[in-house]
């Protein structure tokens, strides 16, 4: 927490902190290999994900898209350690996460934050936005007061006004309860942010400020971000590297510009062609 | 459900019963203050009311109606204590089993559900019998008796909570889970859990009575209102019911109280029931200019006003449908565009009240009242989620076929061919199967091309689908979207299509109505609708914030024109 409040104060220094340990470890922030998740068991068992191997580059943003059904969010469930793989392996800053037991654990899971989908419901409607940022700093005591200074930082990271810390959820439109919920997700400054369709619930003036924000954050703050949307245009916008999920497998990863205008899968190709209002239909 | 959107007053229920809870309450805190004397002072017994003795005296010559008083603190002090346990093991249970693996809390709901099952007065008497008679045995028999319905409650109600992401992510925080049952389900559940406590607490009541009225409750000498009933039984089969009269009216005027409280709190609770009170607006003002029908349009809408109460949520919106069109409607949450088309259908909600100065498909008034079969022919819906349209407990077929069978007449055979003829016209694979299989046996897509089917079997002169695409992914749209065109250009049947997502507007529609707010602010031709052709601001914020997947750019432009806007750039 102490190394938290100092960095509120000299974002500068954390800056050029940051840009050194970037350059001297260039390791993944994440890495999947052959990630396997079935529901069921014996005969009646679904596979879920097949195996899927990647890696998420620390500083990098991965965007992850596929169509209903192709494992997009169980993916982040596993990433997040909310589901347990039958195969494979999930590692965050080297650390596996289904190795790790008891109270290593709690901390493991803090390492990696989620942004929920749902801004009415991502917030618990009887406390108000900074004992929310409060849980998140601190999950035992939750004192508003002592952590003051950090959630009014993070209010301000993410454009949002010092006082709303004593407002309630319902006193704040979905866009602003959307940006509450990233400070939270980001307040911890955690290794990796999952963001499993944090836009789809959102008006489209109101996408556009949470995509601003979150593009302004990943100068900002460096950070390492798996952006999970069905929304092929969302995901161009923010993310450094594009993985196409269909039915449980990665069928192309690569960056960004390269897999929109040169996809090699074919189905790659026809989500393209599919989305409507552009060249393809 | 604010805590400001609770109102008491204006709930006459709720106020009265808390008047009557209030004089019982004085009464359980005075009456063995003053009276304990002279209710246990002994005199002539059986005495017949007399202005000494209101309600005469019992057999050992106690004065009746003081006694029944003097009973009330031990009555409400048990019902209390024994609700206490109920409701209060009941919510550790209820909760305690959703904060559990999901093993181990199958195997508990099933354990509570078998006690449910087993009658609780029941239960009461086991425990009474094995805690031996007594005033504190059967507290705690009857409260016990009482956990397994409230556990099970509660269990419901956690289980919704629990799915919340609130809840996931304090998961995900490391917050324990006492804290998370204390600090994100607790609050979350307290309204329900209050008027069930209500409930509870009257059924405790007369539980607690009957226990001691049988015997095996309050012993001698102390004495509640079932012993009491007790003591009267022998003068009430001698025909003297006036020992009755004190304690079971008192019974009657506690369980009604906490009743009232609790349906007056569930009413509070409620913002629906709550906001009714505010009532309707009068009369429509018909005084208006007399229009001028426009003939080149099949749905003609003038100056139409949608008002919630006194706010206005649709304000004077005009606009036509030519034979043939596809005409898109596009507007962020909050602009009217659903209301329009509601009322186009006449589907208004509740409470919401409408007026036009001309409102026509065709040559049919939509301001004055249609025969629902005419309705059908005219109109149809496309609705959102393909997964709530279809009640999932019956067959397709029975469900399709049902506005042919209603509206046309036609026989449940005759209608089933038809249907498959609308099925396979919408290219869905196996109509004949697919007319025996339930919703759930279908993709998204196929119930989306099911209900365009449906849609189409009454050959209505006009479609409303309302963002039919939005919940499916976009392979499946782009094909459901092929569909609706080919319907349009095959049967020429008008389309009105919402929507917020403009590409899926430009690439489908012929002509573009932009609401903001419930105004119309621009109608444009879908192929003028570029950020550089648009004439509205609006129109033009609206394009540029979309993000367009072949020019990603570094900023996407906000709505800096809008009220809203402007306010979060100043924060900013």
């Amino acid at each position: 927490m102490a190394e938290a409040e100092q960095t509120a104060a000299q974002t500068p220094a954390q800056k050029a902190a940051q840009t050194a340990s970037r350059t001297a470890a260039q390791t993944a922030a994440v890495q999947v290999r052959d990630l396997e998740v079935s529901y069921g068991w014996g005969r009646r068992a679904t596979r879920i994900l097949h195996g899927i191997t990647m890696d998420v580059t620390r500083g990098h943003t991965v965007g992850i898209v596929g169509e209903s059904g192709s494992g997009k969010s169980t993916l982040a469930k596993t990433l997040t350690g909310t589901i347990r793989p039958t195969n494979g392996n999930v590692r965050i800053a080297g650390l596996d996460v289904f190795a790790t037991r008891g109270t290593d654990r709690t901390g493991m899971r803090r390492r990696v934050q989620m942004i929920p989908q749902d801004p009415y419901s991502s917030l618990n409607p009887r406390r108000t936005i900074g004992e929310a940022l409060a849980e998140a700093v601190d999950p035992r005591h939750a004192k508003v007061k002592k952590h003051q200074d950090e959630i009014v930082h993070w209010l301000e990271t993410v454009r949002m006004p010092a006082d709303t810390i004593h407002q309630y959820p319902h006193e704040c439109s979905g866009g602003q309860r959307q940006r509450i919920a990233i400070a939270r997700g980001l307040i911890l400054r955690p290794e990796v942010v999952i963001a499993d369709e944090i836009t789809s619930a959102l008006d489209v003036s109101v996408q556009a400020e949470i995509l601003n924000l979150i593009a302004g954050l990943r100068r900002e703050l460096g950070l390492t971000m798996v952006f999970i949307s069905h929304n092929l245009a969302v995901v161009r916008h923010v993310s450094d590297e594009v993985a196409v999920l269909y039915r449980g497998d990665i069928v192309e990863h690569g960056a960004t510009a390269d897999l929109y205008e040169r996809p090699r899968h074919a189905y790659t190709r026809a989500l393209l062609d599919a989305v409507p209002g552009t060249a393809g239909t | 459900m604010s805590p400001r959107s609770r109102r008491h007053h204006g709930n006459p229920g709720l106020v009265l019963g808390l008047a009557l809870l209030g004089i019982v309450v004085l009464i359980a805190v005075l009456a063995p203050v003053f009276f304990t004397g002279e209710a246990d002072a002994l005199g002539s017994r059986f005495a017949q009311p007399s202005s000494g003795h209101p309600l005469g005296t019992d057999a050992a010559g106690h004065d009746v109606l003081l006694r029944g008083l003097v009973a009330t603190r031990l009555t409400l002090v048990m019902t209390v204590g024994a609700t206490a346990i109920a409701v209060a093991l009941g919510i550790l249970l209820g909760t305690g089993v959703w904060l559990m693996g999901p093993r181990a809390r199958e195997v508990c709901l099933r354990v509570i559900d078998a006690m449910v099952a087993f009658p609780g007065l029941l239960l009461a008497l086991v425990v009474a019998a094995v805690l031996g008679a007594g005033g504190s045995s059967v507290v705690i028999a009857i409260g016990v008796a009482g956990i397994p319905y409230f556990a099970r409650l509660t269990a419901n109600l956690a289980a919704k909570v629990s799915q919340r992401e609130y809840v996931r992510t304090a998961r995900l925080l490391g917050v324990s889970h006492p804290r998370i049952a204390i600090r994100h389900m607790l609050p979350n559940m307290a309204e329900p859990l209050l008027v069930l406590s209500a409930s509870t607490f009257a059924s405790t009541l007369t539980a607690l009575s009957a226990l001691s009225f049988v015997g095996i409750g309050v012993q001698s000498p102390s004495y509640d209102w079932g012993k009491l009933l007790s003591e009267a039984l022998p003068s009430l089969l001698a025909g003297r019911p006036f020992q009755m009269v004190g304690p079971a009216a008192l019974v009657i005027v506690t369980g009604l109280a906490a009743i009232l409280i609790g349906d007056g709190l569930a009413a509070a609770a409620n913002p629906r029931t709550a906001r009714r009170a505010a009532g309707r607006r009068g009369a429509r003002d018909t005084e208006r200019d007399t229009p001028v029908p426009r003939d080149e349009y099949l749905v003609d809408v003038q100056d139409l006003w949608i008002h919630s109460g006194d706010k206005p949520l649709v304000k004077g919106v005009s606009f036509g449908i030519r034979p043939g069109e596809i005409v898109g409607v596009v507007g962020e949450s909050g602009s009217g565009k659903t209301l329009t088309a509601m009322s186009l259908a006449r589907l208004l909600p509740d409470g919401l009240t409408l007026s036009s100065s001309r409102m026509a498909i065709g040559d049919l008034d939509l301001r004055w009242p249609v025969p629902p079969g005419l309705m059908a022919e005219t109109v149809s819906l496309v609705y959102q989620d393909p997964g709530s349209t279809f009640n999932p407990a019956l067959a397709l077929g029975t469900q399709l076929t049902e506005v042919l069978r209603t509206h046309k007449h036609i026989g449940a055979r005759a209608a089933r061919r038809r249907m498959v003829e609308a099925l396979q016209a919408v290219h869905l694979t196996h109509p004949e199967r697919r007319m025996k299989q339930y919703p759930h046996e279908l993709s998204g897509g196929m119930r989306q091309r099911a209900m365009i089917a449906t849609a189409l079997a009454t050959e209505p002169r006009l479609i409303i689908a309302d963002e039919p695409t939005t919940a499916l992914d976009v392979t499946v749209q782009a094909e459901i979207l092929r569909e609706l065109e080919r319907v349009n250009d095959r049967l020429g049947t008008s389309i009105m299509f919402i929507s917020h997502d403009i590409g899926v507007v430009r690439a489908l529609c012929h002509r573009v109505v932009v609401m903001y707010r419930g105004e119309v602010v621009e109608e444009i031709d879908a192929a003028d609708l570029t950020v550089e052709s648009a004439r509205h601001p609006y129109t033009r914020a609206l394009l540029a914030a979309t993000p367009d997947i072949d020019r990603p750019v570094e900023t996407l432009p906000g709505m800096a024109w809008t009220p809203e806007a402007a306010k979060e750039h100043s924060h900013g």
